[in-house]
């Protein structure tokens, strides 16, 4: 497989648990070696190069802390390993836990630390070195649900701030979607595709990728998106009968379950206003088709994805 | 009432057994060697502890109980990296073998090792009657511990944290010094003080080895047993005090600069 990754892109890749995307951050980082193929940094082949020379900043999933070490020693790490000045060290660790504000935290160890602080605190010290390429893995897998969302935006505003090419692994799409510039989806070793996360929400290159992004209902042994899927109560072109099973409340959300004559099982996901507007009920038979915008966008081909490479 | 009473004595009951099993095992018999050694009286003690003999016995048992604390450090670090590091065929029947210093009567040890290193030597190695054969069977005794006490905390090491060292640009010598040594420290340490309160009363592997040389390789506890021997009681519980009060002293101060990496660690 053959991805490149653009310079100063946030770039997701996205799959299933153990479907090879760790391992792909591996291999880049230097910490695993290929057994074959080549990774190449602003053009510069670097996969016979060790770790510490690759310059690329890695974040674990569970952080790796220096436990023995305060936040400030952790995050100056990098620089007393360069042997740089005393003064520089102090000066840059400063700028980076106000970056990643945890500037109040310096004195203290890992071990009194949150999830959210310990992980501020990993990427701090991974930009300590100012890596060209910053390496994620799973970067709010081990954080609660409240802090995952807040550090996910707060991970979108770093990186606009200081733009630096960004790699992160995830097998969430929400978070994916809503972080990354690019996505790159794997499964079993195999890039599916590549692209921008609305490119791939919409023009999916396989059925994979379309199961993957979101939610998928079939309408004659198609799959669709649920909120693809118009109800109507006159009869319309290309539309099929279908009875009403259950509508749930989801707040703005409704789902409406169905059985659609001769084709089974569905359901649509329809917005709070829509089931006011068409007065729906359970039990009552309405018809069913794929909304006009759908049809467009469904199915692109696809995409020819030439060269992994990371820029 | 006798419900609150049942219960405080259930919760006693742990404790108080905790107490009088530590009272009746290492309390007493502490306490009464140092009755022995003060029953004729504080100069008695002194002189005991004092004449010459006595000295140059105590001065071989401390030195030669650091250094082998210090090699063994070392060198258990380096067994324990392989066993839990390394993995060739026979590593498991290695790891077992490490124990076997403690489940052998070190009076054999000391006939095994004075066979082997002695005036009869296969080798032609001899040491026999040289403090570098109190050395070897200090050694021999002490391994286990400083093994023991630093492998389990380099088995639970976060392999991460020595990667993550490597992409910040640590050499992999690096590596060792500024994240995995600092992290086993304490263990190492505690590893050292038991090895080196083993040392210092050791008795059964070096009495054979060393030659009981007065001045030279007579090592306290050897001392101590001749003491005996001739009835000198008080004398031989004496210089017993002051192996202990050195023991104490070497596990104390470990137990402090412990308590100053613990800090760093967890809180």
């Amino acid at each position: 497989m053959t991805l490149d990754v653009p310079e100063g892109s946030l770039t997701a890749l996205l799959g299933p648990s153990g479907g090879g995307k760790s391992t792909l951050l591996r291999v880049v980082a230097g910490l695993e070696t290929p057994d074959n193929g080549s990774i190449e940094i602003d053009g510069r082949d670097v996969t016979g190069l060790p770790a510490r020379e690759r310059g690329i900043g890695f974040c674990f999933q569970h952080y790796a802390p220096f436990r023995h070490l305060s936040v400030r020693r952790n995050v100056a790490f990098g620089l007393e390993v360069r042997r740089r000045p005393k003064a520089e060290i102090r000066r840059r660790v400063d700028e980076l836990l106000e970056l990643v504000h945890i500037e109040h935290l310096a004195e203290r160890y890992p071990s009194q630390l949150s999830g959210g602080q310990r992980q501020r605190m990993a990427l701090a010290r991974a930009l300590a070195i100012e890596p060209t390429v910053l390496l994620l893995d799973e970067p709010f897998g081990a954080l609660d649900a409240q802090v995952r969302e807040e550090l996910r935006s707060w991970l979108r505003d770093l990186h606009e701030q200081i733009s630096v090419t960004t790699l992160l692994v995830t097998h969430d799409q929400d978070e994916a979607m809503e972080v990354a510039d690019q996505l790159a989806v794997i499964n079993e070793g195999r890039l599916e595709q590549v692209g921008a996360p609305t490119d791939l929400y919409d023009r999916p290159a396989s059925d994979f990728v379309l199961r993957f992004l979101g939610p998928v209902t079939e309408l004659d042994g198609v799959a669709v998106r649920p909120h693809d899927l118009a109800l109507h109560r006159e009869p319309v072109p290309g539309g099929r009968r279908a009875l009403v099973q259950r509508i749930t409340h989801l707040g703005f959300e409704v789902r409406v379950d169905l059985d659609v004559e001769g084709a089974g099982a569905a359901w649509a996901q329809l917005t709070r206003p829509d089931v006011g507007v068409l007065g729906l009920t359970e039990g009552e038979r309405v018809w069913v088709s794929h909304s006009a915008s759908a049809q467009q966008r469904r199915r692109g081909g696809l995409r020819d994805v030439a060269s992994l490479s990371v820029s | 009432m006798p419900r609150r009473i049942r219960r405080m004595a259930a919760r006693l009951a742990g404790p108080g057994l905790a107490v009088t099993y530590l009272s009746l095992l290492v309390l007493l018999p502490l306490a009464a060697v140092l009755s022995s050694a003060f029953s004729s009286g504080p100069g008695a003690f002194w002189q005991a502890v004092s004449q010459p003999e006595a000295v140059a016995a105590l001065r071989l048992t401390l030195l030669c109980s650091l250094a082998v604390a210090a090699v063994n450090s070392v060198l258990g670090l380096v067994i324990a990296w392989m066993l839990v590091r390394d993995d060739f065929p026979g590593i498991k029947v290695v790891g077992a073998l490490i124990d076997l210093p403690f489940a052998l009567p070190t009076i054999v040890a000391g006939l095994t090792l004075l066979s082997l290193y002695g005036p009869n030597s296969p080798f032609g190695v001899n040491v026999a009657g040289t403090p570098a054969g109190i050395l070897l069977a200090l050694a021999f005794v002490t391994l286990p511990f400083a093994v023991r006490s630093v492998q389990p905390v380099l088995a639970e090491l976060d392999r991460e944290t020595e990667e993550a060292a490597a992409t910040l640009g640590a050499s992999p010598a690096g590596v060792v010094r500024r994240v995995v040594l600092p992290s086993i420290a304490p263990a190492l340490l505690a590893g050292a003080g038991l090895a080196f309160a083993r040392a210092v009363g050791e008795f059964g592997s070096v009495v054979l080895i060393s030659g009981n040389l007065p001045f030279h390789t007579e090592v306290a506890s050897s001392w101590i047993y001749s003491l005996s021997q001739s009835g000198d009681l008080s004398a031989a519980a004496a210089v017993s005090v002051v192996l202990v009060l050195i023991a104490l002293f070497v596990l104390v101060g470990i137990g402090l600069v412990r308590r100053r990496f613990g800090v760093a660690e967890s809180v």
